[in-house]
């Protein structure tokens, strides 16, 4: 009881959140068997693409409560990573996608040991000016591509080789597979040791500090897993589209979408960055093909006037709009 | 030697003049910042509707943006008030992540309803009565550029004025320290909030119509200001109006001599470089306290 008054309001859960959990990771297996049409296959990469950054946003912005608006360096990071060590060494792009996601680790360090001792909206611009820095940079850089960018080199296809070309639905599959493991790691966390040190950080740090939590080292570990996770990501990506350059992969818009996710659905839960992917993307992707035509951007005013509402409505994100509406009877607190 | 110290001269100059215009964009950021609570993301937008009105005042009434001036001003404040009073409001107690969220949502909204209304075409006031450029001694000073930083100074003064020696500016002032003690002493919080976001709407609308004598108009030219206008604001401590003027001078110093020494590609980049490194050792800004 002690337990569940202290996650607050926000994990009130339908019941059996599990189930929900099992139905729909049912559901996403069994897809490629309802359709093979590739819009809709691609659609749900796509959302599948934000949920697993929005759930390793979540780990640090969420549960720690460091709300970071640069986690595109991390993607950015993976996506090239990988790219570049296919081309100069023809190294394997599984291998890459370790490596990327080590050096993501690493870059998280060196962008969290000036940064973490910023506070609020001090720490919120940092995040956004590192952002840009790195951007500029790798625009800069003609060793890797400078602002043309770089093409991944085709290759058979296998899973050996991560490129797949006369069909998505592999790409599906391991994109499945990466949420899975984000999903269930985000579980462990949020069950085990860290995940209580993450919401102490978060809700009171002097507090945290004064329990003998280390507040530095486990706002590190919460950016570590955020930042191997996203830059996972980023390498999915680049061997899913082929093509990577500074302005779409280190874009501030992929940092700003990856808060918008959690945020919407409900941040510091598990499933408020799966709720929010599976509303957000559909939603922009949904309007982007039925109103973004002409070059525009009517399917923009509606994203942005929605935003808007939602903010107004319920400000505690859409898990808090689900419990609201969920007859008190079946709710669990989690 | 001496064709040198000119161009280095001449550089300062031109920095120091993008710098006041820098600084009376951050202006408005940073009062609501400090008044408000509220990181208003879609300030670059304000900026780029401001000079879209400037732009329509020239096109259509054939008024030169030099006297677009106060309809400019008058224009955004006003859609800084509707900003307040239909959404700002309605989430001044919400948790600051989705206070930053929906303030994204109006960012978003406004640059598409400008790409929708306007097209994403570039737009250039040609011939505007401040053109063309002075020679003081032997160094070259662009006009518009003159007069935009001479409007950033006037307003930032009367603003700092209007804060720092009026009873009214004073009350603000209060608000943006305490809330509760402000109003616990009489003093009506939403009436100051309203001040709040119409002085921070004029002076980015001031700002938009100066910009606009020589500056494309596009409807993503807000972003290119906004963070740019973060690092004054952070740099002088969000909320503190008075430092805005000094780090935006830093700001535009920096970025024109990193452009003449460095790279220019990468003027940018040395700017924010700056910025985290004074956020280090300052992690409240310049000016800011400890």
């Amino acid at each position: 009881m002690k337990k569940s008054l202290s996650l607050g309001k926000l994990s009130v859960t339908i019941i059996g959140g599990g189930l929900a959990l099992a139905l729909l990771v049912v559901a996403l297996l069994l897809l490629p068997f309802l359709t093979t049409r590739s819009s809709i296959i691609g659609l749900v990469i796509l959302t599948l693409l934000y949920a697993v950054m929005g759930e390793a946003w979540n780990i640090l912005g969420g549960y720690t409560g460091q709300v970071s608006l640069g986690n595109a360096v991390y993607f950015g990071v993976g996506a090239y990573t990988c790219t570049v060590l296919l081309l100069r060494w023809n190294l394997n792009p599984w291998l890459g996608m370790l490596i990327g996601g080590a050096l993501a680790i690493l870059c998280g360090l060196i962008i969290g040991v000036p940064t973490f001792r910023l506070k609020g909206h001090y720490f919120v611009t940092a995040s956004i000016v590192i952002n840009e820095v790195v951007r500029v940079l790798f625009t800069n850089w003609d060793l890797v591509g400078g602002a043309r960018g770089l093409y991944v080199p085709i290759q058979e296809e296998s899973f050996l080789t991560f490129q797949f070309h006369s069909s998505k639905i592999p790409y599906y599959y391991i994109i499945l597979a990466l949420f899975l493991l984000v999903v269930l790691v985000t579980r462990l966390v949020e069950r085990g040791k860290w995940g209580f040190y993450f919401r102490a950080i978060r809700d009171d740090p002097e507090a945290a500090a004064s329990l003998g939590v280390n507040v530095t080292r486990y706002k590190h570990v919460a950016n570590a897993i955020n930042a191997f996770f996203t830059a996972l990501a980023g390498t999915f990506y680049a061997q899913y589209v082929l093509f990577l350059d500074p302005a779409s992969v280190f874009s501030i818009s992929i940092s700003v979408l990856v808060l918008l996710l959690p945020v919407l659905g409900g941040k510091g839960t598990l499933w408020g960055p799966i709720l929010g992917a599976f509303v957000l993307i559909p939603l922009s992707e949904v309007t982007r093909i039925y109103l973004g035509g002409q070059g525009r951007a009517l399917h923009l005013v509606i994203y942005g006037l929605l935003i808007m509402i939602i903010a107004v409505v319920e400000p505690r994100g859409l898990m808090a709009l689900v419990g609201r509406l969920t007859p008190r009877r079946f709710r669990r607190r989690g | 030697m001496v064709l040198e110290l000119d161009i280095i001269l001449q550089t300062v100059i031109r920095g120091l003049l993008i710098g006041f215009s820098y600084s009376l964009i951050a202006v408005g950021l940073s009062l609501i910042f400090g008044v408000v609570d509220i990181v208003n993301f879609a300030h670059g937008e304000f900026l780029m509707i401001g000079m879209y009105v400037a732009f329509w005042c020239y096109q259509v009434l054939r008024v030169d943006p030099i006297y677009a001036l106060p309809i400019c001003a008058a224009a955004i404040a006003l859609l800084g008030v509707g900003t307040h009073k239909l959404l700002v409001r309605r989430i001044l107690r919400a948790p600051p992540s989705i206070q930053m969220f929906s303030t994204f949502g109006l960012m978003v909204f406004l640059r598409s309803m400008a790409q929708f209304l306007w097209t994403g075409d570039f737009r250039f006031i040609k011939d505007s009565v401040v053109k063309g450029r002075l020679e003081i001694f032997g160094i070259f000073v662009g006009l518009p550029q003159l007069v935009a930083a001479f409007v950033a100074v006037v307003t930032c003064g009367l603003i700092y004025w209007f804060i720092e020696k009026t009873d009214l500016g004073r009350a603000l002032q209060a608000v943006s320290e305490d809330r509760e003690a402000a109003s616990l002493m009489g003093i009506n919080c939403e009436r100051m909030y309203v001040l709040a976001w119409a002085i921070a709407g004029a002076s980015v609308g001031l700002a938009g119509a100066s910009l606009s004598t020589y500056q494309y108009i596009f409807p993503e030219v807000g972003g290119v200001y906004l963070t740019i206008c973060f690092v004054v604001v952070a740099l002088s401590g969000f909320g503190r109006v008075a430092g805005v003027l000094l780090s935006g001078v830093i700001v535009g110093s920096v970025e024109v001599l990193g452009g003449l020494f460095i790279s220019p590609a990468l003027k940018y980049a040395i700017v924010f470089l700056l910025f985290i490194g004074i956020i280090v050792i300052r992690p409240r800004g310049l000016l800011g306290k400890g």
